[in-house]
């Protein structure tokens, strides 16, 4: 197993790799603890922060990486899977508010709002932090999985399948915007107090949730290398290139496509339930098509069928949006649909095909071609 | 204003500028009115001056009751000075003459007589009235209009008795029908009876008054129905139980046509959206996700025709629209062209990321109007011919818009299935997407044609923007909300032939708006989209796929 994990990179691919996941867990937090605020290199709280939501990015962007880079399914709707796993975490964190909202009940404050007098049967089970694991873990997978049967065995693909994930997430927008729905509506669940009984104001906490969320995108990568590095992964690009003869090789590549719709919903919910609680809030508009959209365009810009490319893709393009949205907010849907455009028409192979074009191993490659 | 016709409306003091055309008036109401009492009778008329100027009494009981006196009287005469009443019109001088100010209010008119006064001359008192006093007032002149020359008016009369029956006007509306010729003012009369008879005591008349309610069946007499529920007498409480449930049956039938009526108008906007959608999808295999900013393209030229004729065509304003329908599509067409020729045409072979470069195409367009027009929603006005709408049955109203746009989208339709159909540019985009590789070894030229289809397409979609200008918000936003639903259609009903981009539209809109008031909005939608995903199950390539031996991809 040790062994089959090391031969995923190169000796070279391999001190980069956890360089970098040193400089993650290592380097930033030791600036932001042990230098004194007024050094240069000290990392102030709210960059951690935001690391820390660029981190739950550069995961989605896996995901999305797995099934559209390396399978060619174009999902329009990872934003459903990055939202339950959302409200997931969101109810337990709504839940361990306790008595110390606004109206001083066991509810949550929306629910008092709309004088319910119970918690509905669904958020049963939240208290408890294993539970809401669980939870996260199996039912953006399940929902995904149900999803994807009925889409894959009627061979919907293409941008057929685009558009009925871009619909689902719609539908699901619009239901989650309901007070009905039970999810608190417009405003979502926000207001949290701590999680596992640490604040969630604490500089420390944050840190703490950074530092997970570190280890489990390194996690996930391996993972994600480990499933396009075998058997499996090849089988899913030959999908992505000639569907028709794999099938008629005698694949059913039913089973692949659903695997490995399924293993990216996962990731992407555990990204979401990573989000909430260090973003502080979860609301419907996390499941607006435009969000989904903007997913697939990180790993368009990163590179896709390169993992490596997902994170930087996921980087660029937020860091490019949080410097817009405060320098010049009118002109950041300039930009962004500008990337859009120009990554398309000029950079189909993305930021990171600027960089493998001048490698000579690459070069070959595109001769052999 | 000419000199007043005996059809002409009547309507306040104001219309009478000089004393001519007041004379003209009064004579032409003494020719031609339906009073049942001629003011040549002395006894009478003094009644009359009598109650007109006790309007201008101190005490509102006393203004109650002359009031009342002159709506027994049926006078037209005193119409003007009640409605000068009610509008706060009428004054009194210290002699206790009632006169009714002009317009100006420089000048006023003698409220009996009709001699014209200066104000300056007088010290002039506005008589008070309160709420009850307008309830009686309003009774008084729907009575007196009831023996208009105008049938309209004698209408909207008979409506206002309608909703403020009372016992009192039993006598003056039976008098009444007995005169009445026009059909529509007898029904609503015969209503009017037949509501102040549900109470009397004659329990043949109240058999006879349920069955009249029963046959015109309308909702808003339910009330008065369930109010005779209570009745001791058998007779009647069956009848009126009959005749509930038989005005309920009537209201769902009605509410039936209202959703159907509804749904084809959502279903024909969509129809729209989706229609240059299909082509072009069928054509070129690309998903153009900047499809809804066209309608928004188109919308907002409609916003800009509409102004410029605000600003330099007054007198032609209502024909903005005539002119906005070209403008509409080729502003939309060309930005198409546009597009495809800059950026789609590059991306041939590659959908996703066609679909993913326009995506970015609609937010620079959404941002560029936003930053142009305003982040808020623009107002466009309707032309007169599209205001108001039509009856079809009580409570329900179907505006002219919503009328003017299905037959629009009929036009459209047609005009498109002509094209494809009967030109040899119609040839050659068929051609194309049935096998673009056969079709270009024939010698059509694929990337022209890819262009004008665009072109087409995109000028559809601008004709449906200005189709959803008629019926809802314009701002930058537009696109989006439809565009969703447009793809649905797409999907739903196959790419390649209109018949299936119909029946996908009409479908979606029809079953939504039968799923509304069930399920509510929102659940409508998603129970929508959950259908069309079964239907997908069964159909793959849509509803109406073209047949063909076409391999995949």
């Amino acid at each position: 197993m040790l062994k089959q994990i090391s031969q995923l990179h190169s000796l070279r691919g391999w001190i980069a790799t956890l360089s970098l996941l040193g400089i993650a867990i290592v380097v930033i937090p030791s600036l932001n603890i042990f230098l004194p605020q007024e050094s240069f290199f000290h990392v102030p709280d709210y960059i951690v922060s935001l690391f820390g939501k660029y981190l739950c990015y550069a995961m989605v962007a896996l995901a999305v990486d797995l099934i559209w880079g390396y399978t060619g399914i174009l999902s329009l709707g990872h934003g459903v899977f990055f939202s339950i796993g959302g409200y997931a975490m969101g109810m337990y964190l709504m839940r361990s508010i306790g008595k110390e909202g606004v109206y001083k009940s066991d509810l949550p404050d929306f629910m008092v709002f709309l004088d319910w007098k119970e918690l509905p049967w669904y958020w049963y089970g939240f208290d408890n932090f294993s539970f809401t694991l669980l939870v996260i873990l199996i039912l953006p997978g399940l929902f995904a999985f149900i999803f994807g049967f009925f889409a894959f065995r009627s061979r919907i693909k293409g941008v057929y399948f685009a558009i009925i994930t871009q619909a689902m997430t719609f539908a699901l927008m619009l239901l989650f915007f309901r007070n009905n729905t039970g999810f608190g509506g417009n405003n979502g669940l926000t207001d949290f107090k701590r999680i596992l009984g640490y604040s969630l104001h604490e500089p420390s906490t944050k840190m703490g949730l950074y530092v997970i969320t570190a280890t489990l995108l390194f996690l996930s990568y391996v993972l994600c290398r480990y499933v396009v590095k075998s058997k499996l992964g090849r089988v899913l690009t030959a999908i992505r290139d000639a569907e028709s003869r794999v099938m008629f090789s005698g694949y059913n590549t039913l089973h692949y496509k659903l695997f490995v719709w399924t293993l990216s919903a996962c990731l992407c919910g555990i990204a979401g339930a990573l989000y909430v609680p260090q973003v502080g809030i979860i609301n419907p508009s996390e499941m607006q098509p435009s969000n989904s959209i903007e997913m697939a365009i990180w790993v368009a810009v990163g590179g896709r069928a390169s993992l490596g490319g997902a994170f930087l893709g996921a980087g660029v393009v937020n860091g490019a949006k949080s410097w817009f949205t405060v320098a010049a907010p009118d002109y950041w849907l300039y930009f962004l649909g500008s990337l859009f455009i120009v990554v398309t028409l000029y950079f189909p192979k993305g930021l990171i095909g600027i960089f493998t074009r001048f490698s000579p191993a690459e070069k070959t490659k595109e001769i052999s071609r | 204003m000419k000199c007043p016709l005996p059809g002409a409306p009547i309507t306040s003091g104001h219309m009478f500028k000089n004393k001519r055309l007041h004379l003209l008036f009064f004579l032409s109401l003494l020719c031609f009115s339906f009073g049942a009492f001629s003011p040549s009778s002395p006894a009478l008329a003094g009644e009359l001056e009598n109650s007109i100027t006790d309007l201008g009494n101190k005490s509102r009981t006393e203004i109650k009751k002359a009031t009342r006196a002159l709506g027994t009287l049926g006078n037209v005469a005193a119409l003007p000075a009640l409605e000068a009443l009610r509008d706060g019109q009428l004054r009194v001088d210290e002699s206790g003459r009632v006169v009714i100010l002009g317009t100006t209010n420089t000048q006023a008119q003698d409220a009996i007589t009709g001699d014209t006064l200066s104000v300056e001359d007088l010290s002039l008192r506005k008589p008070r009235i309160n709420n009850s006093v307008r309830r009686v007032l309003a009774l008084a002149i729907a009575k007196l209009k009831l023996n208009a020359g105008d049938a309209d008016i004698r209408l909207a009369a008979a409506e206002e008795l309608l909703n403020r029956s009372s016992d009192s006007v039993l006598d003056l509306v039976r008098h009444a029908l007995t005169k009445e010729k026009d059909s529509r003012v007898v029904e609503k009369l015969t209503l009017v009876l037949a509501k102040a008879q549900l109470q009397g005591d004659d329990l043949e008349e109240r058999l006879q008054a349920i069955e009249t309610i029963r046959n015109f069946g309308d909702s808003s007499f339910r009330p008065d129905l369930e109010g005779l529920l209570q009745s001791e007498t058998a007779a009647v409480k069956a009848a009126a139980i009959k005749a509930i449930t038989s005005i309920d049956q009537r209201q769902f039938f009605i509410n039936q046509i209202a959703n159907l009526f509804y749904g084809l108008s959502l279903g024909s906007i969509l129809l729209l959206a989706a229609l240059g959608l299909a082509i072009t999808f069928g054509l070129m295999g690309v998903i153009n996700m900047a499809h809804g900013e066209m309608l928004m393209i188109g919308a907002y030229s409609t916003f800009v025709v509409q102004n410029l004729f605000k600003e330099y065509l007054p007198g032609l304003f209502d024909y903005y629209l005539v002119a906005a329908i070209p403008t509409a599509f080729l502003v939309s067409a060309i930005v198409g062209i546009i597009l495809e020729r800059s950026v789609i045409r590059h991306l041939y072979g590659r959908p996703l990321e066609t679909l993913l470069a326009t995506w970015g195409i609609s937010l620079v367009l959404i941002q560029s109007v936003r930053l142009i027009f305003g982040a808020q929603n623009v107002e466009l006005a309707n032309p007169s011919y599209l205001s108001g709408g039509v009856a079809v049955f009580h409570g329900v109203v179907l505006p002219y818009s919503r009328i003017a746009v299905i037959f629009f989208v009929i036009f459209v339709v047609i005009s498109v299935w002509t094209l494809l159909q009967k030109t040899s540019l119609g040839l050659q985009v068929r051609s194309v997407t049935q096998n673009r590789g056969m079709a270009s070894c024939m010698g059509i030229a694929t990337r022209k044609v890819d262009m004008w289809t665009f072109g087409l397409g995109s000028g559809v979609a601008g004709l449906g923007g200005l189709a959803l200008s008629q019926v809802g918000n314009v701002g930058p936003e537009l696109g989006q909300m439809y565009i969703v639903d447009s793809f649905m259609v797409v999907v739903l009903g196959g790419v390649g032939k209109i018949a299936g981009t119909v029946a996908g539209a009409l479908g979606i809109g029809v079953t939504s708006k039968f799923l509304e008031p069930v399920a509510g909005a929102v659940l409508g939608k998603i129970i929508v989209l959950v259908l069309i995903i079964i239907v997908i199950q069964k159909r793959p390539q849509g509803l109406f796929a073209l047949k063909g031996r076409v391999a995949d991809n």
